[in-house]
C-alpha cells in the first residue's frame, strides 16, 4: 500500500493524516513536500497522525526527523499522534521516542500546543 | 523453499521493494512468526537500500545479488553489490546524542537490531552483507510452512 496524506485544520493546528508506508522513494518525498507546504503557508503547529502507517523504514524515520527539525528551525512545533506498535517500537530502538512529542489523543495533541 | 535461492537484481528502487517482498514471502514460508518476518523483511530492505544507493549508486550496469539459504539452523541472507565498498569506520553511531537528529545512517543499526548475526565485508569490488536469523525448532516458530 502506497503512502496517502490528508491535511485538515483543527483549532489552528494542521493535522496530517498519514496512511500506508513511509519508505524510501515516494512515501518519504510526499511527507517532505507536505510538511514544507504547510510551513510555507505559515502554519507552524503540525500534528502527524501516524495511526494508519503500517510500515516505516530508515528513510521514513529520517523523514520524520527532518520534518521535526525543519518545523522547529522555522519556529514551529511538530507532534506525532497515534503511533502503531511497529512505529512505536522503531522509535524506541532508535532512541527517538523521547525526542518527539508523542500523543495518543488528538484533542490532547491539539491542546498541547503553546 | 529450496535450500538456496538467488536473484540478480538491477540497481533500482524497485529492487528494494522486490527484495523486501521476497524476504517476507520466504520468511513466512519457513514459518517464522509475524514479528520475526517483519524484522527479516526490514533488515533485507535496509540491506538492499545500502546496496542500491550507497553501493551501486543506482548505476545501471551494476547488479545486486540477493541470496536466501536455509541451513539446518539458520536462514542466511546475503546481499552483494558491485560498488566501491562502504567505509564501516566512517558510519557514526546513530544512538549517540549528537547523531540522534541526523536524517540518515540508521540502516546498518536496524539490520543489527533485527537479525541474530550481521556480517559486513566491504571490498574495492563491492560490499557483501550477510544477515542470519536463527530458526527455532523444526520450522521457525513451530508453524507449518505455507505454499
Amino acid at each position: 500500500m502506497s503512502m496517502k496524506l490528508n491535511t485538515r485544520q483543527v483549532d489552528g493546528v494542521t493535522i496530517v493524516d498519514c496512511s500506508g508506508r513511509i519508505t524510501l522513494g515516494e512515501g518519504s518525498v510526499m511527507m517532505r513536500d507536505t510538511v514544507r507546504d504547510i510551513l510555507a503557508k505559515g502554519n507552524k503547529k503540525i500534528v502527524l497522525n501516524l495511526g494508519e502507517v503500517n510500515y516505516i523504514d530508515s528513510s521514513g524515520i529520517g523523514e520524520l526527523v527532518s520534518a521535526f527539525t525543519t518545523t522547529k528551525n522555522q519556529g514551529g512545533e511538530l507532534k506525532l499522534l497515534h503511533l502503531t506498535k511497529k512505529v512505536h517500537d522503531l522509535l524506541q530502538i532508535t532512541k527517538l521516542y523521547t525526542v518527539f512529542d508523542v500523543k495518543d489523543d488528538e484533542a490532547a495533541a491539539v491542546k498541547a500546543f503553546k | 523453499m529450496e535450500q538456496t535461492v538467488s536473484y540478480t537484481l538491477d540497481s533500482t528502487l524497485e529492487t528494494v521493494d522486490h527484495a523486501e517482498e521476497k524476504a517476507t514471502r520466504i520468511a513466512t514460508e519457513l514459518g517464522f512468526g509475524e514479528d520475526e518476518v517483519m524484522q527479516i523483511s526490514m533488515a533485507v530492505r535496509e540491506g538492499a537500500v545500502n546496496a542500491v544507493l550507497h553501493g551501486n549508486a543506482y548505476a545501471p550496469d551494476k547488479k545486486v545479488v540477493l541470496c536466501f539459504e536455509r541451513t539446518s539452523e539458520d536462514l542466511v541472507i546475503t546481499i552483494r553489490d558491485q560498488g566501491k565498498g562502504i567505509d564501516l569506520e566512517g558510519i557514526p553511531n546513530p544512538l549517540a546524542p549528537e547523531n540522534l537528529l541526523k536524517t540518515s545512517g540508521r540502516g546498518i543499526f536496524l539490520m543489527r537490531s533485527f537479525m541474530d548475526v550481521v556480517e559486513i565485508r566491504p571490498s574495492q569490488t563491492g560490499t557483501e552483507i550477510k544477515l542470519i536469523k536463527h530458526v527455532h525448532g523444526p520450522s521457525a516458530g513451530g508453524k507449518e510452512a505455507s505454499q
